[in-house]
């Protein structure tokens, strides 16, 4: 039982991590990278989830 | 277990982004109208004649509010990636995770990701002064990273010594300070501001709420497909 719990763990904290990478990913890209149009598409959402905008 | 992370935040994040992008559409989205009025100059503040509060503002724009809903289901997706990421480790360490657990999640986050930055950052309507951009980024992930190590020694840490830890944390990025403006320039009224501030900050804990208890749902929902899956 516990090594198969072990295992389990084992093969989850990669994944969590791959997760955890690519939100910040995704969190970077659409609220903080200042290329214009990006910028200009993510404008109001940015400044309404309290991102720093201009 | 790969696709149960990414399934499981890919449905939360969709779900409570389109949530969260009408609400922000509806009670959001008009009053960073009304303050673009005065940042372009249409709208002038403390000038000789009394301003209406209430002016013609342009309705629903297919372009420029469908880019809105889809950034904002975008950042939840990678709110949930985080938020999922977590919840799978902690699992890992006993903990219940589920739709109702996942309230408390939501909560958490919300106050890592808008009010923990925002309490010395508050949600910028257009059209105010503000610091270099860089250095209030820098400032936003340095205080969201605090904030999420606090939130997370508050939860599962066991002495008051840990405890302590989570409230230098939580303190210490108001007591540095955050990067300011050297002269306030604003043309935007401050009833208007502090609407914006009050209004971004209901949105996003309702959003974020919402975002929590899905992704408690679907990490759960997904957990059950993946043991049966390989027990059969």
């Amino acid at each position: 039982m516990t090594t198969v719990t072990q295992a389990q763990s084992r093969i989850r904290i990669l994944p969590a991590f791959f997760a955890l990478a690519l939100g910040f990913g995704v969190i970077a890209l659409t609220g903080h990278v200042q290329a214009a149009a990006l910028h200009d598409a993510a404008h109001d959402v940015r400044h309404a989830t309290g991102f720093p905008c201009h | 277990m790969y696709s149960r992370f990414l399934v499981s935040a890919l449905f939360a994040g969709a779900t409570a982004g389109l949530i969260a992008g009408i609400l922000q559409l509806i009670f959001v989205q008009p009053v960073l109208l009304h303050a673009e009025l005065y940042e372009s100059g249409q709208l002038v503040h403390f000038g000789a004649e009394a301003v209406t509060a209430h002016p013609d503002l342009p309705g629903f724009d297919v372009m420029r509010d469908g880019l809105s809903l889809i950034f904002t289901m975008l950042t939840y997706t990678g709110y949930a990636l985080i938020m999922i990421a977590l919840m799978g480790i902690a699992e890992d360490r006993g903990a219940v995770i589920d739709g109702r657990t996942g309230l408390i999640w939501g909560v958490a986050g919300f106050v890592v990701f808008h009010l923990a930055p925002g309490v010395s950052l508050a949600p910028e309507v257009p059209g105010v002064a503000a610091a270099d951009v860089t250095a209030r980024q820098i400032w936003w992930f340095a205080t969201v990273g605090a904030a999420a190590v606090a939130l997370w020694l508050v939860a599962f840490g066991t002495t008051w010594m840990v405890w302590g830890v989570a409230a230098v944390l939580l303190a210490a990025p108001h007591l540095i300070g955050a990067p300011e403006p050297d002269v306030l320039v604003g043309p935007v009224p401050t009833e208007i501001g502090a609407l914006f501030a009050a209004r971004a900050f209901g949105v996003g804990l309702a959003a974020w709420v919402l975002l929590g208890s899905f992704a408690g749902y679907f990490w759960q929902r997904e957990g059950v497909a993946d043991t049966s899956t390989a027990s059969a």
